[in-house]
């Protein structure tokens, strides 16, 4: 079950800590955000990499980025 | 390749590297000591060149804070990072910046110039850091509790060009109205003829070490406030890597060419009231995590189309003037005489902040 985490339109660090409490919350499988600025697809990729997950996918959008993380 | 290396620890360090070496050369070149580059007290010295406070020493139009702007724009804009965006109650904002200019005034610096204190041997900038630490510390557990200022729309390219084009004006009135040697005035600008707002590198090297070091930011997101968020709230040391290259950058830069002065009494710009620079700074670290970003992220954010952080740094202007009118702002004697009234008073706005302003994130 793939779960999305809309952070557009927030700036730091609320796109970093919706992450990480999706993380938490699902403990593993796949999950997908939205961010709108660089800034935020750059931290939140950090972020879920220092959590032992992994960036599978990120494909720009008209509006940003959609970020694909997963873990085993 | 390039976009990729400033994301990276290594791209990060290699900013603060650079920030912390030119920065502490720019003294050298004429800019107040410990004071290379010190957003907060620029914006100040901005503040006063236009006569939106009469404190004659802190006077003149800072090329530094105008390239800074101006670096991050043309950075995003040759990244393709150009986001003009805005409706993040700028309100709030503007108070915040306020707020943040008034308690970095108590301590006299923002968190870059604390950092180039301690630099300096500047042992008060150490109360002054503790109070940025314990500041951010109480905005994170506002963080964690789910405070936040809402969402951003994206909004008319223009919108985003609007804080670019009033530091091209700023730019603009400068190259209209150079200073005139002895003369406190020229055309419609203010020029303090002694104390800080006197001293300055040269306009065109201020505004070079400015664009580059707005551009290099930009690409990099370099934030003092961030770096020690990330470490207390995720525990993520990325952007303190590059804080810490700028202190160690600086100091050993101080050392050889001859700045470094250990010390509490006589430090250039300072005072020693030890309480005072760790109040001022719970205040400005608060605020600063409050509005998501150090005032000088909040320049480089600015340049990159976030109107919102252009209000902000517009607020940490006018709250330079209410610092210098209303008798806020420290000196090397001490603080001003109304300053104490001022950081409780800021403090109580950034709580009020801080507990009405969660969740809900529509």
């Amino acid at each position: 079950m793939n779960t999305i985490v809309d952070a557009r339109g927030l700036s730091c660090p609320q796109p970093v800590i919706m992450t990480m409490d999706e993380i938490k919350k699902v403990g593993k499988g796949e999950i997908t955000i939205i961010v709108d600025t660089d800034t935020s697809r750059e931290n939140v990729s950090r972020a879920a990499i220092s959590k032992g997950w992994q960036v599978k996918s990120v494909e720009p959008e008209s509006t940003g980025y959609r970020i694909t993380i997963a873990k085993e | 390749m390039l976009k990729d290396f400033f994301a990276t620890r290594r791209g990060i360090i290699a900013v603060g590297v650079f920030i912390g070496i030119f920065a502490t050369f720019l003294q050298k070149w004429g800019n107040p000591g410990n004071m290379g580059i010190c957003v907060a007290c620029f914006e100040r010295d901005i503040a006063g060149a236009l006569g939106f406070h009469r404190a004659a020493v802190v006077q003149y139009m800072r090329p530094e804070i105008i390239g800074f702007v101006l670096g991050s724009f043309f950075a995003a804009y040759l990244f393709r990072e150009f986001r003009p965006r805005v409706g993040s109650a700028p309100i709030v904002r503007f108070v915040l910046g306020a707020f943040a200019m008034i308690g970095a005034l108590v301590f006299l610096g923002c968190p870059w110039r604390a950092m180039l204190r301690l630099a300096g041997g500047d042992g008060n900038a150490i109360f002054g850091l503790l109070g940025l630490i314990g500041g951010i510390w109480v905005g994170t557990l506002f963080l964690k509790v789910g405070y936040n200022l809402g969402r951003t729309q994206s909004t008319h390219t223009s919108v985003g060009w609007i804080m670019p084009l009033i530091m091209l004006g700023f730019l603009c009135l400068v190259l209209i109205f150079p200073q005139i040697q002895g003369k406190d005035k020229s055309g419609v600008l203010i020029y303090s003829i002694k104390g800080p707002g006197s001293m300055h590198a040269p306009l065109l090297l201020s505004l070079g070490i400015g664009l580059a070091v707005g551009f290099l930011a930009q690409r990099s997101r370099f934030c003092t406030m961030g770096a020690i968020r990330d470490m207390i709230l995720f525990r993520q040391s990325h952007l303190l890597s590059g804080v810490i290259a700028l202190l160690i950058a600086a100091f050993i830069t101080n050392v050889i060419v001859g700045q470094f002065h250990p010390g509490f009494k006589n430090q250039p710009v300072a005072h020693t009231m030890s309480l005072w620079n760790f109040g001022g700074m719970v205040l400005a670290g608060l605020a600063f995590a409050l509005a998501g970003g150090c005032p000088g992220r909040q320049l480089f954010l600015a340049g990159e189309g976030d109107g919102d952080a252009a209000v902000f740094a517009l607020g940490m202007i006018v709250g330079a003037g209410f610092s210098h009118n209303f008798g806020l702002a420290s000196s090397p004697t001490g603080v001003g005489p109304h300053a104490i009234t001022a950081v409780i008073i800021g403090l109580l706005v950034c709580l009020f902040f801080g507990f009405t302003m969660r969740k809900k994130i529509g």
